[in-house]
């Protein structure tokens, strides 16, 4: 990956929710769902964006899409800045990169035929004519794999695979250049996650889209990205290409995350790192590197400064004390 | 006896009939046919009445109904002005329907416009228009109808106009909360993801997801209206001579109840049929408009 262009910047994101007030006279209480957060998404690559649930994953991805304002920070999307556009040229801009949720059936109109959903982004962009988006249909449930007569169903007549692949053939009958995947599979069969898993990186490689993998499943994100962004209460932990990050885990918590994941292979016993204790609240987090009230290797200095996202190596970043040190004494 | 009964029953063994019967219970067949023969009427009076709803015959009047002993020219009766009671049945029948449906449909889409524009806008918006519909939630709608009708004057148009006015802030708050939770459904998300404008989502996704609910309202308000509209003209505010409707028939049948009862009565159990068929049949048709229920 050398000097490319990127698909997607995002540079200092930050999303703070306002909650509800607990008294009347009380100062209103702020959710750092997401912050300071910068990374980039090469054409036709997989970037996976792991971290345990409520560390603000979902939020990136809406923010990547404007489907939600970002308090600080710049998205910068096939060169374009997204953030605070008139609502037309946001429009203009959803053409290009799409969507896949995680619970399929909530994401279909139960009261649409699933043929109709499917070719609704060619009438809300009013792309080709009617008689076009018939084609485009056929196409479309060819290429992820449904047969013709689903178009007729309802959502809930069909599985819960078979609507997920609906859902991605409405993401995908634009042409989109990015698709940001917010936990596609993880409301699936174990069975049909492969299935869905399969499918997505074909699609990939027929297509060259690229993908924001957003998950809390590190196998499907081995599986499937080239690049791995681990996040913790909000912030970028670690950013690494697959093979390094699963190789040799730099950060603490992405250590812990791949210790956690069960190896098939009885000689690899008693390597897990137990993580003590819940993740903090975002409303208040910790001082410092937020993961410091967990991590095991922690030092005075981790309470005191935050960390910020060093590079460490060839495009690989982390955001540890510890390991910038290590880097620096020898 | 339970009105509800066949919509509620267990599954029943096979069989066509069986099946066509809880697809299609009897009393809502029976409703249904009595909504259309109640239009039909409607649409058909000035064919079928025998005449027409002023002809008075002075020599006749109150005589009654041929099954009670009156004369077979006046099958239903006459009143005290010898006006042929079948012909006033079916001409205030189809007045008494007019009214109602423009009466609801006005109410209907006015409150659902507003629960919309509520919804959308929030903030101040939202919450003038709450204000309002409280504050006409809170208020004994007919002495508001009566103090307008009687400041006024009475017309047909103001008539209606009130008429469509009662119930509005009912179709205004469902809807208002309706569209604000189903705003934030999986569905309306996407398809705004997908770039679709709010018109959009409004129109094509959020209001047909809705529109059984406010069906449902829609036939719970109509017999309310016409309740309404036969009540103000019982009270001789509403529809007035020679013009006449269901209520009307009531309120000037009501002097000569001992000596001539049908008169009244038969209005009466026109207005009770009907109200009742329509709500019956709005009950079915809620069940039948969601598709998730559509198989069962």
């Amino acid at each position: 990956m050398t000097a490319m262009v990127p698909l997607l910047a995002a540079k200092g994101l930050r999303r703070h929710f306002v909650l509800q007030r607990r008294g009347l006279w009380q100062r209103p209480v702020h959710l750092r769902a997401v912050d300071d957060v910068s990374f980039e998404i090469h054409p036709g690559e997989t970037l996976g964006l792991v971290g345990e649930s409520g560390c603000g994953k979902s939020t990136v991805g809406r923010l990547l899409l404007g489907l939600e304002r970002p308090d600080a920070g710049e998205v910068a999307f096939e060169g374009r800045n997204i953030i605070g556009q008139k609502a037309a040229q946001w429009r203009a801009m959803r053409r290009r990169a799409q969507m896949v949720f995680q619970d399929p059936l909530n994401a279909l109109d139960p009261r649409i035929g699933l043929g109709r959903q499917i070719i609704e982004p060619l009438q809300i962009h009013a792309v080709g004519d009617p008689a076009s988006h018939a084609q485009r249909l056929a196409d479309a449930l060819d290429a992820v794999g449904l047969p013709q007569e689903v178009a007729k169903r309802y959502p809930h007549e069909i599985s819960g695979g078979q609507q997920q692949r609906v859902v991605i053939a409405r993401a995908l009958v634009l042409d989109p250049s990015l698709v940001v995947c917010d936990e596609p599979v993880s409301a699936l069969d174990v069975s049909v996650q492969a299935q869905v898993v399969n499918l997505l990186g074909r699609l990939q490689r027929e297509r060259n889209i690229a993908y924001l993998f957003i998950s809390h499943d590190l196998k499907v994100v081995r599986h499937l990205s080239h690049r791995v962004a681990v996040m913790y209460l909000g912030q970028l932990v670690e950013v690494a290409d697959r093979e390094s990050l699963f190789r040799e885990p730099l950060h603490p918590y992405t250590q812990a995350l791949i210790a956690a994941v069960p190896v098939p292979d009885p000689t690899r016993r008693g390597r897990r790192i137990l993580l003590q204790g819940d993740p903090p609240s975002p409303i208040d987090p910790p001082s410092g590197c937020r993961f410091h009230t967990r991590c095991p290797h922690a030092q005075p200095v981790c309470r005191e400064r935050v960390p910020p996202l060093d590079p460490a190596g060839s495009q690989r970043w982390v955001a540890c004390h510890l390991v910038t040190r290590a880097k620096e004494s020898p | 006896m339970s009105i509800a009964s066949p919509l509620t029953e267990p599954a029943a063994a096979p069989g066509r009939a069986r099946r066509f019967l809880r697809r299609y219970p009897p009393l809502v067949l029976l409703a249904a046919l009595f909504i259309i023969l109640t239009l039909l009427i409607s649409a058909a009076a000035d064919w079928i009445a025998p005449y027409h709803y002023t002809t008075q015959d002075l020599s006749n009047r109150l005589l009654p109904p041929v099954f009670l002993g009156g004369l077979a020219q006046y099958p239903l009766g006459t009143d005290e002005l010898g006006r042929d009671i079948l012909s006033r049945l079916i001409y205030a029948t189809r007045f008494s329907v007019i009214i109602a449906i423009l009466g609801t449909s006005i109410g209907a889409v006015l409150g659902t416009l507003i629960g919309f524009i509520a919804a959308h806008f929030r903030g101040w918006v939202e919450e003038t228009l709450m204000m309002l519909v409280d504050a006409q939630a809170s208020m004994p709608f007919m002495l508001l109808a009566l103090a307008v009708l009687a400041f006024f004057g009475n017309s047909l148009v103001l008539f209606i106009v009130v008429l469509g006015i009662n119930g509005w802030e009912n179709y205004a708050r469902l809807t208002r909360g309706m569209v604000l939770s189903a705003s934030s459904q999986g569905y309306a998300v996407a398809v705004h993801a997908l770039g679709a404008t709010p018109a959009r989502i409004y129109t094509r996704h959020i209001l047909p997801n809705i529109l059984s609910v406010l069906i449902v309202q829609f036939t719970l308000n109509f017999p309310a209206t016409i309740l309404l509209e036969t009540s103000m003209s019982f009270l001789g505010l509403g529809i007035q001579p020679p013009l006449t409707s269901l209520g009307q028939m009531l309120g000037s049948g009501r002097s000569h109840l001992l000596l001539a009862w049908w008169i009244a009565v038969l209005p009466g159990t026109m207005i009770f049929l009907s109200t009742l068929s329509i709500s019956m049949f709005g009950d079915w048709l809620r069940d039948r408009l969601d598709p998730t229920l559509r198989n069962r």
